[in-house]
């Protein structure tokens, strides 16, 4: 499966490499540009500069849209129009090996973005700790928890208009959880609610670690993200397995 | 002999009454998440006095009405690609229109006037949400759903131009990131385009996005620079009537000819 996707891409290159654009455009505008205006933002006490805070949120923005969009479009495009589900299981193969297959694929090209994208905030000197080195692991366990959760739910999507709702999901997620601004910003009463969504998690997961703030709260993003991900896989596996068996 | 455009325009009408819920959806929720997230949140950390007498009032102030034409921008690129070579390629709704008395210029036009109106309601549910934030003093902002529908248009047309002629639908992916994306976050619509480095700045003043932003602003403000507002709208006009003239002679060239 992972191999049938290299070979697929190996075509379409420049795709895979634009895809890195992204999150450097993100970060060059919302981050730097609209930096200069915001200045600095308080975070467990210190003042840390605008694109410190965000940089982190965009690494972990890119890891949960890049799982996203492969698991969700790409894999219903494949299950629905290209059937090439139906294809590979009339070989040796099983659902769970396309489940695996598919996933690890999300995660090698997830996993080199974040490599690039850390790369290039250690560049603009955005990395305050050594922990940074573990937001790479960190973005790759986002991105399989993304990914299986998106694939589990992908099997229940039955036309393109469903999609209108998963991109819905993501601009809502992308924007509220604490990317742009820090939690306190909210009312009291909604905090609690916006902590356990699960890129809030995620964000700052990697933004303690590129921080260097590390506390208890960073072994419950981890554990967290690691129930997600045990979830979705499953998940997927069983639905995967109902709507190809013949 | 009389245009028969109005009929293609009815045909995706008529699709969109069985399809119309997940857009609205979205077309009407995203404007009060965006404002709420980036107009409040991210305001509560940029609005002090010093900035504010630069952004001319508040951030939300600010951000709104570029926010409306951003987002009509982004919602008429996406009309204006996949579903465009989908109608060549995959459904051939193109080969059906063209097999009764319609001509390559109604289904361009239809199909144009289709995209402008989910431009005019990308604006409308904006000068919503924007209302509901209390951001609009001046009934001057009704406008502003104008000049989103003539924004969305300058840009749908020559996309449209494009998609026409494209074979797949891979480089969509590249005009999204090196297009649409750039487009978004650079043409003043987050913070002045002043603020972008001098070299990049005549490419920002010369994006169409950067007119309908300034239009929008200047228009919810109430306050119109003489000399810049016709400026904006014959520039945005120039862009959707060259748009369209290249995207009916790529139709004509690709389906009929």
């Amino acid at each position: 499966m992972f191999e049938r996707n290299v070979v697929a891409y190996r075509r379409g290159w420049w795709v895979f490499g634009t895809g890195l654009l992204e999150p450097i455009f993100y970060l060059f505008s919302l981050g730097i540009g609209l930096g200069a205006l915001v200045g600095t933002v308080a975070v467990g006490g210190r003042e840390i500069p605008y694109p410190v805070f965000v940089a982190p949120a965009m690494l972990a923005v890119s890891a949960m849209t890049g799982a996203l969009t492969e698991t969700t479009f790409n894999m219903f495009h494949r299950l629905k129009y290209a059937k090439l589900y139906d294809a590979i299981l009339a070989t040796p193969m099983r659902p769970i090996d396309i489940a695996l297959g598919e996933i690890s694929w999300a995660l090698a090209r997830g996993g080199a973005y974040s490599a690039a994208f850390l790369g290039l905030m250690a560049a603009l000197g955005y990395i305050e700790s050594w922990y940074g080195l573990l937001a790479f692991p960190a973005a790759i366990l986002i991105g399989y928890a993304f990914g299986a959760v998106g694939m589990a739910l992908s099997t229940f999507m039955r036309s393109w208009q469903h999609f209108d709702y998963v991109g819905f999901v993501i601009v809502v997620l992308f924007l509220l959880s604490a990317t742009f601004f820090p939690l306190d910003i909210y009312p009291d009463w909604l905090q609690p609610v916006v902590t356990w969504t699960p890129l809030t998690q995620s964000v700052a997961l990697i933004r303690e670690l590129t921080t260097g703030e590390l506390s208890a709260a960073t072994v419950v993003h981890v554990v967290y993200l690691l129930v997600l991900s045990v979830a979705g896989s499953v998940g997927a596996t069983v639905r995967i397995d109902r709507l190809l068996r013949p | 002999m009389q245009s028969l455009a109005h009929r293609a325009f009815e045909c995706y009408l008529y699709t969109y009454r069985r399809t119309w819920r997940g857009s609205v959806f979205s077309t009407f929720a995203l404007p009060l998440v965006y404002l709420g997230a980036l107009g409040l949140g991210v305001g509560t950390l940029i609005d002090d006095p010093a900035t504010n007498q630069a952004l001319g009032g508040s951030y939300l102030t600010f951000l709104a009405p570029g926010l409306l034409a951003a987002s009509v921008v982004t919602v008429v690129m996406g009309e204006s690609t996949w579903p465009v070579i989908s109608q060549v390629k995959w459904e051939k709704t193109f080969y059906a229109m063209l097999a009764t008395p319609l001509r390559a210029g109604d289904i361009v036009l239809g199909n144009l006037a289709w995209i402008a109106i989910r431009a005019g309601m990308t604006s409308a549910a904006f000068l919503v949400a924007m209302l509901a934030f209390g951001v609009v003093h001046t009934p001057l902002a009704l406008l502003t759903v104008l000049v989103g529908i003539l924004t969305g248009l300058a840009l749908a047309t020559p996309v449209y131009a494009f998609a026409i002629t494209r074979e797949s639908e891979s480089s969509f992916s590249l005009l999204y990131r090196l297009g649409s994306v750039p487009l978004f976050l650079f043409s003043g619509t987050f913070f002045p385009v002043a603020e972008l480095p001098s070299v990049i700045q005549p490419v920002a003043y010369a994006s169409p996005l950067w007119h309908g932003v300034n239009l929008c602003r200047e228009l919810v403000a109430g306050d119109l620079t003489p000399w810049l507002a016709p400026l904006n709208v014959g520039y945005l006009l120039a862009w959707a009537v060259v748009g369209f003239v290249l995207a009916r002679r790529g139709f004509q060239k690709r389906l009929v000819v």
